[in-house]
């Protein structure tokens, strides 16, 4: 039987997804669920299903706006930044998420990436980080880390991986955060924080392929890939109060930086009313 | 004015020839005439040497280049040198008095006058040469009357400007001569 | 706006799609076609529209469907390079079936080529450029004017076939400036996309009626959840990978491009109606040919002119009957011989088909045309 949550937010006809035993992405996919959820709910929010729009790229993670039921574009390769930047400008009232991962926002659509962060444009960008192209069959990505194997790496990866959250704050994003597969809650309210943010929001979800990446690196599956999240990807509370020595493995599950920066769609209406000579008569 | 008319401005990247052009084609729109502007754009247009034409007939303008060059306005010795050969049999130069016209071309042929320097002294400001150009290339073939040529100049400067550029017209206007304004005068409209 | 005004081409083309209803405009700079940027980042949010200059051309068509798709009629407009960084997404566009106008003011390639130069090298590309077979409109002015004109249909026929329609300008009538005289803008007939709203959630949007071709459109984003994508798709909107299904969604694609043909297609004739000989020709290159024509029937010679207006679909019918009782057809074309392509395909085996091409990126003048018809000149003399 599904869960409330899939019967309300989900396309049972579309289900089972095509993800592979283990992997990371459905967990993230429902923690944008739960997060889209709670939101709802809270009388303060004025999201609903009809103003919510999910936009995806191409790759694994990308499948998932085919099976969360709102108003879902599933686009081309690294181009989903881009087409959420069309679809946000046309109608700023609509909440624009975009679902993306490793390969596709930072390889690929980096540049799309980058420049939505330095315009503030107030999209939300949830990127399901794998290490991995797994749509292709185990090539290494922009954040696969340095020495790790992959098919296209069989004597190990010489390259130096992104960090997307500080590639996004480096590019002047307004919000970027890190979250998890393991620690849900904390990813969740992570979510939910990004969707909130009226400028232009990322949330980097470390998930895991334990199918190719897990594999080819003896990782070991899904819950020794958890189990490794859980021990070495640490939420804000308990990561501040960790002696420095020991943080050096560790790295932080919260908000990395936030500004209240002019929101791009805001700023433009008022190009528009200078543009219309202080007429503010007319609709948009 | 002949029944068309295919005139050409060069000069330096900056020197505005192509608004010059810009300028007649305009005028002749506000006549009622058939015009058709072009320029060269690109790396010669930034600094190198720059190339605006402008054609007006009075039946419609199918080709939009220059073929047979009526008309010629160089304002520095290399585009005088570069384009001076295309110019028609009958076809008129204006320099500036500070080029000098080669030999092949008639005398005849060659109007030289103080552009940069009227628009330097007179005037007050460099940047008003093409200005100047017009008000006297307009003056030597007796193309447009001063109310068309003003609403022309108009639609194409920033506005608070008028003044300076009608000033600039005025004295492009009196570099010419009445015996320099009936050798070639073809026809004054109105 | 009676008035006669001086402008430019590319002016002209932002003019056309603002009064088409267009309020959207994604680009990046690119010569020759940069003034429509310029000019619809002046004009459009005098209208209430907006306009964005984004980090590519890749970019630029995305924004332009995302645009669409939430219900803004997009455009963009770009040359050479910028159109070859397109092509992905015009695909996209053409798959998922979102209007849109993308202008090419083509330059000389390939690649940097002459950027500031005249070419109409791009013709096979406005039809081939992007990947698998897929449905295609281009259409391709002479004049300012008529780049204002197209421009509206072009619109019209986007939102009419909800398919990407490609304005493949050229520099001459991009960067021309003419006295033009536009029509009152509420005297165009505009075209909107076909709406449904009554199906509910998820229900077969991309649902067509027997012997139509064209779904009627779902509102994005405003009340109706659906799903879009490039991947092949059943009627629900969703991926398929049942190979009849795909088969049948991506052949209504092409159908319905090809079965409205003659509503699409556009041609001009001048003078064919006694003529021995047909210069063919597009967009720009009407000019000089026009001039040609005119000297050639000044000495008595029989030559007229056919002129494909909408360029993709090829009007290889209007072509074999306008052109029934020709012995000669000239091909003339700022390229190495591409329309070409489609007038041998079409001319009957007793019409002789002669060609004047132009890759250098100067401009073929009537004189050129003249001497072609004389047999004075090399197929092709830009070698």
């Amino acid at each position: 039987m599904p869960s409330d949550l899939v019967h309300l937010f989900m396309r049972i006809d579309h289900l089972p997804h095509i993800w592979c035993p283990g992997c990371g992405n459905g967990t993230i996919m429902r923690d944008v669920a739960v997060a889209i959820e709670e939101l709802i709910d809270d009388p303060e929010v004025s999201l609903n299903r009809e103003n919510v729009v999910i936009v995806s790229g191409i790759g694994c993670s990308s499948r998932a706006a085919g099976y969360l039921d709102f108003n879902s574009i599933h686009t081309t390769h690294g181009r989903a930044i881009a087409f959420a930047t069309g679809i946000k400008l046309a109608n700023p009232k609509l909440n624009v998420i975009v679902l993306t991962g490793d390969g596709d926002c930072s390889a690929i659509g980096g540049n799309h990436l980058i420049h939505a962060a330095r315009r503030n444009l107030g999209l939300t960008v949830i990127a399901f980080n794998n290490d991995i192209y797994g749509m292709t069959g185990g090539q290494y990505s922009p954040t696969t880390p340095n020495g790790d194997r992959a098919t296209t790496a069989p004597y190990g990866n010489v390259d130096r991986p992104f960090d997307i959250a500080n590639l996004a704050t480096g590019a002047g994003a307004s919000f970027a955060a890190r979250g998890d597969i393991y620690h849900v809650r904390e990813t969740i309210d992570i979510i939910k924080e990004a969707i909130l943010h009226k400028g232009f929001s990322l949330v980097d979800v470390y998930s895991i392929c334990p199918t190719y990446y897990g594999r080819k690196n003896k990782k070991g599956d899904a819950v020794e890939m958890l189990r490794w999240q859980r021990d070495h990807l640490i939420p804000t509370a308990r990561y501040y109060h960790m002696p420095e020595a020991e943080r050096a493995d560790k790295k932080l599950i919260g908000i990395l930086s936030y500004n209240d920066y002019p929101e791009y769609t805001e700023e433009y209406a008022k190009v528009i009313e200078r543009a219309r000579g202080g007429n503010k008569g007319g609709a948009r | 004015m002949k029944n068309r008319f295919e005139m050409r401005f060069t000069g330096s990247g900056g020197q505005g020839v192509i608004l010059a052009s810009v300028i007649f084609a305009e005028a002749a729109v506000v006549k009622g005439l058939h015009a058709v502007q072009s320029q060269a754009y690109g790396p010669e247009a930034r600094g190198g040497s720059s190339k605006a034409e402008c054609i007006i007939s009075r039946d419609t303008i199918w080709f939009s280049k220059v073929q047979q060059n009526d008309f010629l306005l160089a304002l520095t010795q290399n585009a005088l040198d570069k384009y001076a050969p295309e110019l028609a049999e009958d076809g008129v130069v204006m320099i500036d008095e500070s080029l000098s016209a080669p030999a092949f071309l008639d005398s005849e042929r060659v109007v030289s006058v103080p552009i940069l320097r009227c628009a330097r002294e007179t005037v007050g400001k460099t940047i008003t040469a093409n200005i100047v150009a017009v008000g006297a290339i307009n003056e030597l073939f007796g193309l447009f009357d001063e109310e068309t040529l003003r609403e022309a100049v108009s639609r194409h400067i920033p506005a608070g400007t008028e003044d300076l550029n009608f000033r600039a017209l005025s004295a492009g206007k009196a570099l010419i001569g009445s015996e320099l304004r009936d050798r070639y005068l073809v026809e004054r409209e109105n | 706006m009676s008035k006669a005004v001086l402008m430019q081409g590319n002016e002209a083309v932002v003019e056309g799609a603002i009064a088409a209803g267009a309020r959207f405009f994604a680009g990046y700079p690119i010569t020759p076609s940069t003034e429509i940027a310029e000019q619809s980042a002046l004009r459009l949010p005098q209208v209430g529209g907006t306009f964005i200059q984004m980090e590519d051309e890749l970019a630029s068509v995305a924004a332009v469907l995302g645009a669409s798709a939430a219900g803004v009629k997009s455009f963009t407009a770009t040359s050479g390079p910028g159109f070859s960084l397109m092509q992905e997404n015009i695909g996209y566009g053409a798959m998922a079936e979102i209007p849109c106008v993308i202008v090419d003011v083509q330059r000389a390639g390939p690649s940097t080529g002459l950027a500031t130069s005249p070419s109409q090298g791009d013709y096979m590309q406005a039809r081939w450029g992007t990947h698998g077979d897929h449905p295609v409109i281009a259409l391709s002015p002479s004049s300012v004017l008529e780049a204002y004109r197209l421009t509206v249909r072009a619109f019209n026929l986007s939102e009419k076939y909800r398919t990407p329609v490609i304005l493949l300008m050229d520099e001459i009538v991009g960067h021309m400036r003419e006295g033009v005289t536009l029509p009152n803008p509420n005297e165009l007939i505009i075209n909107s996309r076909k709406m449904s709203f009554h199906d509910g959630a998820n229900k077969q949007c991309y649902y067509v009626p027997e012997g139509q071709y064209v779904p009627a459109m779902k509102p994005f984003g405003r009340g109706e959840r659906y799903n879009i994508t490039g991947l092949a798709h059943d009627i629900s909107g969703f991926p398929t990978n049942d190979n009849a299904v795909a088969g049948a969604g991506i052949k209504r694609l092409l159908d319905k491009i090809e079965k409205n043909a003659d509503d699409i297609i556009r041609t001009e004739e001048y003078l064919l109606d006694d003529a021995e000989t047909a210069i063919v020709c597009f967009g720009g290159t009407k000019r000089a040919a026009m001039d040609a024509i005119e000297a050639l029937r000044a000495r008595g010679e029989k030559v007229g002119l056919f002129r494909p207006v909408t360029v993709w679909p090829f009007p290889e019918k209007q072509l074999r009957e306008k052109c029934a009782q020709v012995k000669r057809l000239i091909v003339v074309e700022h390229n190495h011989g591409q329309m070409l392509l489609q007038v041998q395909r079409a001319a009957t085996d007793t019409q002789r088909v002669d060609f004047l091409g132009r890759i250098d990126g100067t401009v073929i003048t009537p004189d050129e045309i003249v001497a072609t018809f004389e047999g004075k000149e090399d197929m092709t003399h830009a070698q």
